[in-house]
């Protein structure tokens, strides 16, 4: 099969159509269109007017819109850091946990991978009475303040993805062989010693994989976000993605504003992962 | 072998698209070609009533073979659905916009109704709505109304009766008694003002119809023509209302902040609040467990201490206008209204409209749905007050309403001066922008 590929260039493309197509459809036309919507004005579909760069403009001419881009992201990227180091963190303990040999590690795998198959906005509904519930106690509740979101963000989100990472460890670990840590531990290493300089180094590219996914998470958190404060009290715990959809849909005319805050997102976005990648896999071991 | 199968799979797979595109090709020529029937596609805003349009639309298939088809928009999700569909191919040919500022949106889609047979159905012409230009582009289906409903019997058992309320003033001196004795009777005077994050709804939308009203009426305006700045002339009573439904509900004001409509509704079934400030359209909910009967119930008028309020009965109006897609096939256009026509006049539709979905339709032909909280309405207009017509429908935006919401939720944690100041950026000021914005 693998020949007749080779030999006749006609079957890869035949065999690649479908896939493409799926590709073109579902994600570059969309993608050009937006960002060709950015730089226009537009109501509603039918009329899209040509405006060139005042929709990035502005974002950058200061007043309250540029404000609150900015404390938006300042937020989100505070919430994607802390997030993301305790994601992992926390993912790989109990992954080292569960690849140690005591009965019942699948049932405890499963359970923790369990949240991770549930919707963003029932979650976030769901945490926020329970939060709210217990608050209330103490009369006071999840958007009085600031820093009661950020906290209640940061257990939904670590209670949702820590089973997910929790996974891609188990499975880097596992690959880790047994021989290489015996024989460092005949070498006189002490299991400190075979867990920072043996085995992080070899699951190095399940920890690339894992900041990346809970880094892109965290600063595209929308659902638990729109769910549990939607941005209150007064805009302190509004997150880029909720801040542009509340652009987009709350305001009509708007709308080539917020995609133009869309594509800068995206830039953003884009470099921070990338630069992730780069500072991560330089350390992976060969 | 292998490469005979490769190419067998291949082909059927090319095929089979192929055959897809020309049936698909088949089916648009037959829904859109000249001389045909044309159909109807209803994007309806109302969740809670999906089953019982999809019924009415089989129903009325069934009768004269013409096609409908409904799709509901998710909760809160209506304006997202709207833009995305209205972009397609197969576009909804009636759909829903929600007053004056909405249609500013989507006049250009919008058929103009003008003389049409459906606008000859309605009971008043002050369900047709106008644009700009005078043309008629709404047909305002249902009439709502809104106040403070009331728990009779509770009231009855703190010792007062509804005849005291006539004002302010007897309001308050009411809920206030009933909250200094809120530990021997068991109940609050108000439910929570429920300020959970997209709960805020009463107090932004509903609530602050009172002042806007009575500036729309003192400064001469109308809501059917937005203005671009607003005084907050009544400003003051707005807030002295807030404080009242804070500091005599059943939850401390930081507790509320935690809190939503259906938590508010639960309690005031549960006799643990007189009064809970909401519309017509939460009777059914209010009554369908058997809890709470009609002879408990009343609706009474949202006295906010404006002068000559004696006079101010219940809000009644509309937010719910149908409109025709003007793009749509000229069949599917005529399908549409003669569709709308149907529900307007069939025995069928109006019994479904009346009895099923309890909507207090605006046409010649409606019946009455048994609706106990709109006979309150009829009260107060029969008795000379004043209807308070929808001054809300100007607000310029959905983030008009929400940074209002949100104005008011950190008011509730404070309760200060400072605090309010952010209430009255976001209820005046804001105004300007958001219709600036709105309108660029």
């Amino acid at each position: 099969m693998g020949k007749t590929l080779r030999k006749n260039p006609l079957y890869l493309l035949l065999f690649m159509i479908p896939t493409v197509a799926a590709f073109v459809v579902g994600f570059v036309y969309p993608f050009g269109m937006g960002i060709y919507l950015s730089f226009c004005k537009f109501k509603s579909p039918k009329h899209i007017d040509f405006i060139g760069f005042k929709n990035y403009l502005k974002l950058f001419e200061g007043g309250t819109n540029s404000e609150r881009f900015l404390q938006s992201f300042w937020f989100t990227a505070l919430f994607a850091i802390v997030s993301t180091i305790a994601i992992n963190v926390l993912a790989f303990t109990v992954a080292v946990l569960l690849t140690k040999n005591f009965g019942g590690t699948n049932l405890f795998r499963t359970i923790f991978f369990m949240p991770n198959l549930l919707g963003g906005v029932l979650l976030g509904t769901i945490w926020k009475i329970l939060i709210n519930g217990i608050l209330s106690v103490f009369k006071d509740s999840l958007t009085n303040r600031g820093i009661y979101g950020f906290i209640g963000l940061l257990i939904v989100l670590l209670w949702q993805q820590i089973g997910y990472m929790m996974i891609i460890y188990v499975a880097g670990l596992q690959g880790v062989s047994d021989d290489l840590k015996e024989a460092a531990r005949i070498d006189g290493a002490n299991s400190k010693q075979v867990l920072f300089k043996v085995t992080i180094p070899l699951v190095m590219p399940s920890i690339s994989m894992c900041t990346f996914l809970t880094l892109t998470n965290g600063f595209k958190l929308f659902d638990q976000n729109i769910a549990m404060t939607a941005g209150l009290p007064n805009h302190e715990t509004e997150m880029l993605a909720l801040n542009i959809y509340n652009t987009f849909y709350g305001t009509r005319g708007q709308m080539g504003f917020a995609q133009a805050k869309a594509v800068i997102f995206f830039l953003i976005v884009g470099l921070i992962a990338i630069l992730q990648l780069k500072i991560t896999q330089s350390k992976e071991a060969d | 072998m292998k490469r005979r199968i490769a190419l067998l799979l291949a082909s059927a797979m090319l095929l089979t698209s192929a055959v897809a595109g020309l049936t698909s090709c088949s089916d648009d020529e037959g829904g859109s070609g000249s001389g045909k029937k044309g159909h109807v596609y209803y994007l309806n805003f109302k969740p809670e009533v999906d089953k019982q349009w999809q019924e009415l639309a089989a129903k009325y298939t069934e009768e004269t073979g013409v096609q409908v088809d409904v799709v509901t928009a998710a909760d809160n999700k209506y304006m997202e659905k709207l833009t995305t569909e209205i972009a397609k191919e197969d576009a909804p040919t009636l759909f829903q916009i929600s007053g004056v500022a909405d249609l500013a949106t989507w006049d250009e889609y919008c058929y103009d109704l003008t003389g049409s047979d459906p606008i000859n159905e309605l009971s008043s012409t002050a369900y047709a709505l106008k644009n700009s230009e005078g043309k008629i582009k709404g047909l305002g289906y249902v009439s709502e109304c809104f106040g403070i409903i009331v728990r009779k019997d509770l009231l009855e058992k703190a010792g007062h009766t509804l005849d005291e309320i006539k004002s302010f003033e007897t309001l308050k001196a009411v809920a206030e008694d009933i909250t200094a004795r809120k530990e021997e009777l068991g109940f609050s005077a108000f439910t929570t003002p429920s300020l959970g994050t997209g709960n805020t709804w009463r107090l932004t939308n509903h609530l602050s119809n009172i002042p806007l009203f009575y500036e729309f009426k003192a400064d001469g305006l109308s809501a059917d023509n937005p203005p671009a700045t607003i005084k907050g002339t009544y400003l003051d009573q707005y807030r002295q209302m807030i404080d009242l439904y804070l500091n005599n509900a059943t939850v401390e004001p930081s507790v509320a902040t935690g809190t939503t409509v259906d938590d508010a509704r639960a309690e005031f079934i549960d006799g643990k609040a007189v009064f809970f400030q909401n519309g017509d359209w939460e009777y059914g909910n209010i009554t369908k467990d058997g809890k709470v009967t009609n002879d408990q119930l009343a609706m009474i008028p949202m006295y906010i201490g404006v002068e000559g309020e004696e006079n101010q009965g219940i809000c009644a109006g509309t937010q719910a206008y149908w409109a025709v897609n003007g793009d749509a096939a000229e069949e599917d256009i005529q399908a549409t209204l003669d569709f709308m026509k149907w529900l307007m006049t069939s025995d069928t539709a109006t019994t479904a409209l009346a009895d099923e979905m309890g909507f207090s339709c605006t046409f010649k032909s409606a019946k009455t749905p048994q609706n106990y909280l709109d006979k309150f309405n009829n009260d107060y207009a029969v008795a000379g007050k004043e209807v308070v017509t929808w001054a809300f429908t100007a607000q310029p935006s959905e983030n008009y309403q929400l940074e209002l919401g949100s104005a008011l939720s950190s008011y509730a944690v404070k309760m200060d001066d400072a605090s309010w100041g952010a209430v009255k950026a976001a209820f005046v000021d804001n105004w300007a922008t958001e219709y600036a914005a709105a309108h660029e």
